[in-house]
């Protein structure tokens, strides 16, 4: 059975500081640039748009980078099927928020990096994620943390989304059990 | 999927899967940097026994925006003359250590042939008067764009289904490749194909290929969705297929009273190179209508997502 | 080349027409079991078929010109497995078999290296360039004694030269065999039947029309000449048709089909795996139907295998243009008894007629097709009727590889082959 660590209510109010950290980091909205990487980070970084929205009154530039084809372990795995990437215009000079779901060895976010470099120059990327499980097999860092969790090594974090999932959460499947 | 030689090897997932994934790659020719990193290291050997200017540079830029090495070889005059056999030629370049080949080739079935002989992954690039599948996935995926700008003013998003559609294919049918994997697509994707050629220019058993087949273009181009013009080349004149160019193009060509008969919707495809003037008239050609440089375009993004699909993961790579 | 023993008692054998009798064997000839002196070598042959040796009227045996695929050591080792006693050479050889000097070389050779008789077929035209007729008589009083005249591989299309050859030949009965393929209808590019799978798989056939309209004109042709017209590897309902017809009115003309035309059919090439690839293309099942049908009542008067070894090399290309033919001679019994005798279409004493007697007739071969009779030529087949067997074309005898039967299940009837009193060739 799945532990649920953070329910719905205690996700939107993370969201919410999430947003709020943004802004006070970047002092303001211009310039930002917010890259969900799918799958779940594409919803919770549309959320923060929103959110950031509401706070600013302006809209913020929102978009998908998907990751697959800079992956290390493309070969190494069956054929992936490959998400879309789309850019809300030039991402030169503009700072970057990459937003996803779950941060664990780092590699994704390290694909990430990659993938960036060939979509321009931006002059700043930073880092939300909703959950940081640790265990990092590179030199990566979140800027904006929902939540530390601490999970063994066999156990799966999930970040569960409404729009995907039926309900906001996040929450821990044991050693051996499916998601 | 192993290898892609014909139309016939896909199921409907698979083709889908094909275009969908084409959508994302022809956003990268809009990028600054066009390339993606996926097939860095694998070698990709573009081996035309056969000239072809136009699908050879498409595969070379698809294998290159997807970071593979690719190597042109040209095998034109075939190594019959030399003496060498086709086995002992692909065995020879499987041995350098190739991970694909694109193969164009004027003999039927070369493509298959091949297949079964190297350890590298094979693209048919057009073989004889077989079968051009990334061809046909080109039309495809060019014939759904226009599809969805019609429906919805916009070629954004993956496109709209073949039901009820109307793809008249004309021309050359016996000696065309492109027409074979066309209707074979076309048979899983749902689209409604007429053939229409003199019956000099029909293969033989058409009848069973599940299209409609007439000699009458007039009859046809009113309700098509399509009209896809094949070249006619001049040397079958000369085998007799049909009296004189002139005669063809009065019953066979696309000319610009036929194009002011096309539904406000139709669009025109060939897979070039034209012949301007004998199926295809150049106000034709050059119409608002006309999806040929689509197609071109196309044909590199179609490229990028089969190389994709056939290169990107190690064989045997476990889930 | 063949079994050191001259003499040898075969037991327990039955025959075509369901005697048996030991048969006793020395000097080449059948003899009087009585005679056997105690202590000869014995076949036991008890539960096998004893049958005429095979006669085979089409045959490339690919020497002089292509030893590397095939040789008469080679090809006639293959047509002793296949229980043959007589192969006839085709003539589209290294130089061609238009001369009398060739022919008797190519006999010669036959007589020093072959495991069964070789009998040499001359070219109709010189150099098989269907112009102008070759040396048809020298050939003939040649020691070679050539009786059948074919350019095979290619069609003899001027109808005029077709007409000549046939009164040629006639004096000293000569018979004309046509490879009867209009060569506008079906050029050098036609690859495969033209039907629904040439269609399909984008290669250029040939219809079957292309056959039947040479069979048509060459039944008259020898019908105006008053000569024996044979015609090569039916593989058409059309010619079938024909050739019935021509037989009706009295016209000399008899008719061959191959194994691979009995059994193998036009979707076999959907893999343009070029073993299929053969010259007629194998036909679609209506064709097969008639052939066998044809070949059941007499119509088509006998099997020919048209064995025709290639090199792998010559194989190893693009459908379109890898070289056509495919091997035959060892199991082209194999394949007669499986369409033809196991389904009840002829009997035993039929297939002898088929692929002994009536070859050796039209081959006007002495010595050969024969009745195992006290005085006769010793050439015989032990054919187990019940055995079978997955062949492997590795197994062959033959040089070729080019096995169309390679992974089959098919009868293995031949036991042991006898010629001219030794043994040629006997299972392991």
């Amino acid at each position: 059975m799945a532990r649920t660590v953070v329910d719905d209510r205690e996700f939107s109010r993370i969201l919410n500081r999430i947003a709020h950290e943004i802004l006070e980091t970047n002092g303001g909205a211009a310039d930002l640039v917010l890259l969900g990487i799918p799958t779940r980070g594409v919803q919770l970084a549309g959320r923060l748009a929103g959110l950031i929205e509401q706070i600013e009154g302006a809209p913020v530039r929102l978009g998908t980078l998907d990751i697959t084809m800079y992956r290390d372990d493309l070969r190494a795995n069956p054929v992936r099927p490959v998400g879309r990437t789309s850019l809300p215009g030039s991402i030169d000079d503009a700072v970057v928020v990459l937003v996803d779901d779950v941060l664990y060895s780092g590699r994704t976010i390290g694909a990430a990096f990659d993938a960036l470099r060939d979509l321009g120059r931006p002059r700043a990327v930073r880092l939300a994620v909703m959950a940081d499980r640790g265990s990092r097999e590179l030199p990566i860092a979140a800027d904006q943390v929902g939540r530390v969790v601490q999970a063994a090594d066999g156990e799966r974090v999930r970040v569960e989304v409404s729009e995907l999932d039926g309900r906001d959460a996040i929450t821990i499947t044991g050693t051996g059990e499916d998601a | 999927m192993r290898h892609l030689l014909s139309c016939a090897d896909l199921d409907e997932s698979e083709v889908l899967s094909l275009l969908d994934l084409a959508v994302e790659m022809q956003q990268v020719q809009s990028r600054p940097v066009k390339k993606l990193p996926a097939l860095r290291g694998r070698t990709i050997v573009n081996i035309f026994f056969e000239d072809s200017t136009r699908t050879r540079t498409s595969f070379e830029i698809a294998g290159k925006w997807l970071s593979a090495d690719t190597i042109n070889v040209s095998a034109k005059g075939s190594s019959v003359s030399k003496g060498e056999s086709l086995r002992d030629t692909m065995l020879t370049l499987d041995a350098m250590g190739a991970d694909a080949f694109v193969i164009r080739h004027s003999s039927s079935g070369a493509a298959s042939q091949v297949a079964g002989w190297v350890r590298a992954h094979v693209i048919n690039a057009g073989d004889g008067q077989h079968e051009h599948p990334t061809q046909a996935l080109l039309d495809a995926y060019t014939m759904r764009q226009h599809f969805a700008r019609v429906a919805n003013g916009t070629s954004k998003g993956p496109g709209t289904g073949f039901a009820g559609k109307r793809i008249a294919i004309v021309g050359d049918l016996l000696h065309s490749r492109v027409v074979r994997s066309n209707v074979l697509l076309q048979r899983i994707l749902g689209g409604d194909v007429v053939l229409v050629a003199p019956p000099t220019l029909l293969p033989t058993g058409v009848e069973d290929w599940g299209c409609e087949v007439t000699d009458d273009l007039d009859a046809v181009l009113p309700s098509a969705d399509i009209v896809m013009m094949l070249r006619v080349q001049r040397e079958r004149m000369a085998g007799g297929f049909f009296p004189t160019e002139r005669e063809y193009t009065e019953s066979f060509g696309l000319t610009p009273g036929r194009l002011a008969g096309l539904k406000p919707t139709a669009a025109i495809c060939h897979p070039g190179p034209m012949n301007r003037g004998v199926e295809i008239s150049p106000a034709a050609a050059d119409a608002a209508n006309s999806l040929v440089l689509d197609q071109v375009s196309a044909g590199v993004a179609v490229r990028m997502s089969v190389l994709y699909h056939l290169l990107a993961a190690e064989e045997g790579a476990q889930g | 080349m063949t079994s050191a023993s001259t003499s040898l008692l075969i037991t327990g054998a039955r025959q075509a027409d369901g005697t048996s009798g030991d048969l006793f064997v020395a000097d080449g000839r059948f003899a009087d079991p009585a005679d056997a002196p105690a202590g000869v070598h014995r076949v036991d042959a008890d539960g096998l078929l004893a049958l005429p040796g095979l006669v085979d009227l089409h045959t490339h045996l690919r020497q002089p010109g292509r030893e590397d695929a095939e040789t008469v050591a080679t090809g006639t080792a293959a047509a002793a497995r296949g229980g043959f006693t007589c192969v006839h050479a085709m003539a589209n050889l290294t130089p061609a078999t238009d001369t009398a000097e060739a022919a008797e070389y190519v006999q010669a050779l036959g007589e020093r290296e072959g495991h069964c008789e070789v009998r040499v077929v001359g070219a109709v035209t010189k150099g098989l360039g269907g112009s102008e007729l070759s040396e048809l008589g020298l050939m003939a009083k040649s020691a070679a004694s050539v009786r059948v005249f074919s350019d095979d591989g290619r069609c003899v299309a001027d109808s005029l030269v077709m007409r000549r050859a046939l009164t040629y030949v006639k004096p000293f009965g000569g018979v004309i065999a046509q490879h009867s393929q209009d060569p506008r209808l079906a050029g050098t590019d036609a690859c495969c039947h033209e039907s629904e799978w040439s269609g399909r798989l984008g290669l250029p056939g040939w219809p079957s029309q292309a056959e039947s309209v040479i069979v048509a004109r060459d039944v008259q042709l020898a019908e105006l000449a008053g000569s024996r017209l044979h015609v090569c590897h039916v593989s058409t309902a059309e010619s079938v048709e024909v050739i019935r017809w021509a037989k009706r009115r009295g016209v000399q003309v008899t008719a061959e089909v191959t194994p691979h035309h009995l059994l193998l059919d036009t979707p076999l090439v959907a893999g343009y795996d070029t073993t299929f690839k053969v010259n007629p293309p194998l036909r679609t099942s209506e064709h097969l139907d008639a052939v066998r049908e044809a070949l059941a009542d007499g119509t088509i008067d006998i099997v020919a295998t048209d064995h025709a070894p290639h090199a792998r090399q010559d194989k190893d290309h693009p459908f379109d243009v890898a070289l056509p033919g495919m091997l035959g001679l060892e199991q082209a019994l194999a394949v007669v008894v499986d369409v033809m005798v196991n389904t009840g279409r002829i009997d035993w004493p039929t297939l002898v007629r088929r692929m002994s007697s009536t070859p050796a007739r039209i081959g006007q071969v002495p010595g050969q097709g024969g009745r195992l009779a006290i005085g006769e030529p010793a050439n015989l087949v032990l054919v187990d009727p019940s055995a079978r067997a997955v062949v492997d074309a590795d197994a062959s005898a033959s040089r070729g590889r080019n096995n169309p039967y390679h992974g089959r299940e098919l009868p293995d009837p031949v036991v042991a082959t006898v010629f001219r009193g030794r043994i040629s060739y006997q299972r392991g």
